[in-house]
């Protein structure tokens, strides 16, 4: 049957595919942080582009019909909208589990308890850094540190579940240990400790925000300690940098394969950073169903499977647990989407890429390119 | 752990999934899942029957003479199959002790 897996697929349908597990809905780009890691596109959506809360409340029906069981409500900033409690609402009331990822600034304290009066399952509330003047100087905004634990008491006293978001960087990799403390007092029950993943804003500051080697190593140990010291009290997930990686991550667990994003203005993308792919065309859920898109759709289908591999990945034992590591950074980093991602050191490319990550490491620079709606 | 033992943590520990955790059944699968922050936990039958009585009242022991009953089988062993079972949770967060 040799000769069949090699033929190009009559349909891209896969009538076998499962459904998504999750929605990332990005209801807006708008944010008062300005971080410059941010994994929104360097071209930002409008306010007026924005789908309305009808527009939301249908997507969110046909997401709880397709199988998604949770939806995460994130931007920018998911509290400036002005709808966010009514779409949470709606979510919890459609069977979704529901998740929110803010920043904590930019909107009135009301705002929260409506949230959590609405039923919202969980929230992730961000830190740029536990020195205040290093998270406020990263944020982009005077004052965002405090205004985290303002917001954090307030999620306390509301006794709502959460995560702490720490992603990490040169600046703030030496802060592990006390980023896991934090959590604690917070009243956390996880924190995701995620390096920085270099693609849109991260890869223009990517000079400014990659850490050596050694720093990697420290935390990676200090995580483990972390783990051991704060088993059963936290969960402590870590995402590494996998530019000092052996092997590629399973980016999204494999293209079009958990997870479905929508964009502030209706774009369906199976990665926040998928139009950073030349050539991929997106549907819009004002012209399709989530279902058609999901299971149809040009873009969903384009990496699906292994059958687009080549070389290395193609003949690699490891093709179905890493999917050849991430797309948008093939595309990235070697110009071509269905390349062996260079973080992979069976990629030709992985040396270049080590010294690169190592010379920009020990650059020094600060000087940030802020994430906002001038583009770089 | 011999059986004494077993009887009495069952009989004082009282599981209870905490707010942010949700037992659903899932339409378009066909299948239950328990649902936490950044976690989807697939029960199977037995995890499943253990997960439905996890709400607050129940004692480990209420539940295991409850299967026991069911299942025909040795309520002490299921006691300790069923806290080796919600330990394993509770090391997630996904369900309190």
């Amino acid at each position: 049957m040799s000769d069949v897996e090699t033929l190009p697929q009559a349909t891209p349908a896969r009538p076998t595919l499962p459904p998504p597990m999750g929605l990332l809905a990005e209801l807006t780009h708008r944010c008062s942080l300005r971080c410059p890691y941010c994994s929104n596109p360097i071209e930002l959506d409008r306010r007026s582009q924005e789908l309305s809360t009808a527009e939301w409340k249908r997507l969110i029906d046909e997401a709880a019909a397709l199988g998604v069981l949770h939806i995460y409500f994130s931007g920018g900033e998911p509290m400036l909208r002005r709808d966010i409690a009514e779409l949470v609402a709606h979510a919890r009331h459609a069977g979704l589990y529901t998740n929110m990822i803010t920043s904590g600034v930019g909107f009135q304290p009301a705002v929260l308890d409506a949230v959590a009066e609405a039923g919202l399952d969980h929230i992730q509330l961000s830190v740029q850094a536990i020195d205040a003047k290093t998270c406020d100087r990263v944020a982009g905004y005077e004052g965002a540190a405090e205004r985290k634990h303002a917001v954090a008491a307030a999620i306390a006293r509301l006794g709502l579940r959460l995560t702490v978001n720490a992603v990490i960087h040169r600046e703030n990799v030496h802060e592990i240990p006390a980023f896991v403390e934090l959590a604690e007092a917070w009243g956390a029950a996880r924190i995701e400790i995620a390096h920085v993943q270099y693609y849109g804003w991260g890869l223009v500051n990517r000079a400014r925000l990659m850490p050596t080697r050694r720093q990697v190593e420290t935390a990676m140990l200090q995580v483990e300690e972390a783990r051991n010291r704060t088993a059963g009290r936290l969960v402590i997930d870590s995402v590494l940098p996998d530019y000092y990686a052996r092997y590629p991550k399973a980016c999204m667990g494999g293209w079009g394969a958990r997870l479905m994003n929508v964009t502030p203005s209706g774009r369906a993308l199976p990665c926040h950073a998928a139009e950073t792919i030349a050539g991929l065309a997106f549907d819009n859920v004002r012209d399709a169903s989530l279902s058609e898109i999901w299971y149809r759709g040009a873009a969903f289908n384009a990496f699906r499977g292994t059958d687009w591999m080549k070389e290395p990945c193609r003949s690699c034992a490891r093709k179905e647990q890493d999917f050849g590591g991430c797309r948008c950074q093939a595309m990235a980093l070697a110009g071509d989407p269905a390349a062996t991602d260079p973080a992979c050191s069976l990629s030709p490319l992985h040396d270049k890429l080590v010294a690169l990550a190592e010379a920009e490491a020990a650059s020094e620079r600060s000087d940030f390119i802020y994430r906002g709606y001038q583009g770089v | 752990m011999n059986a004494d033992a077993t009887q009495i943590d069952s009989a004082a520990i009282v599981p209870a999934l905490p707010r942010g955790v949700r037992l659903r059944f899932d339409e378009s699968r066909q299948q239950w899942f328990l649902l936490g922050p950044e976690r989807v936990f697939e029960p199977d039958e037995i995890a499943l029957e253990i997960l439905k009585r996890v709400d607050g009242a129940r004692s480990v022991e209420a539940i295991a003479q409850e299967l026991a009953t069911a299942f025909e089988a040795d309520r002490d062993e299921i006691a300790g199959d069923i806290m080796a079972f919600l330990r394993g949770l509770a090391d997630q967060r996904m369900v309190d002790l």
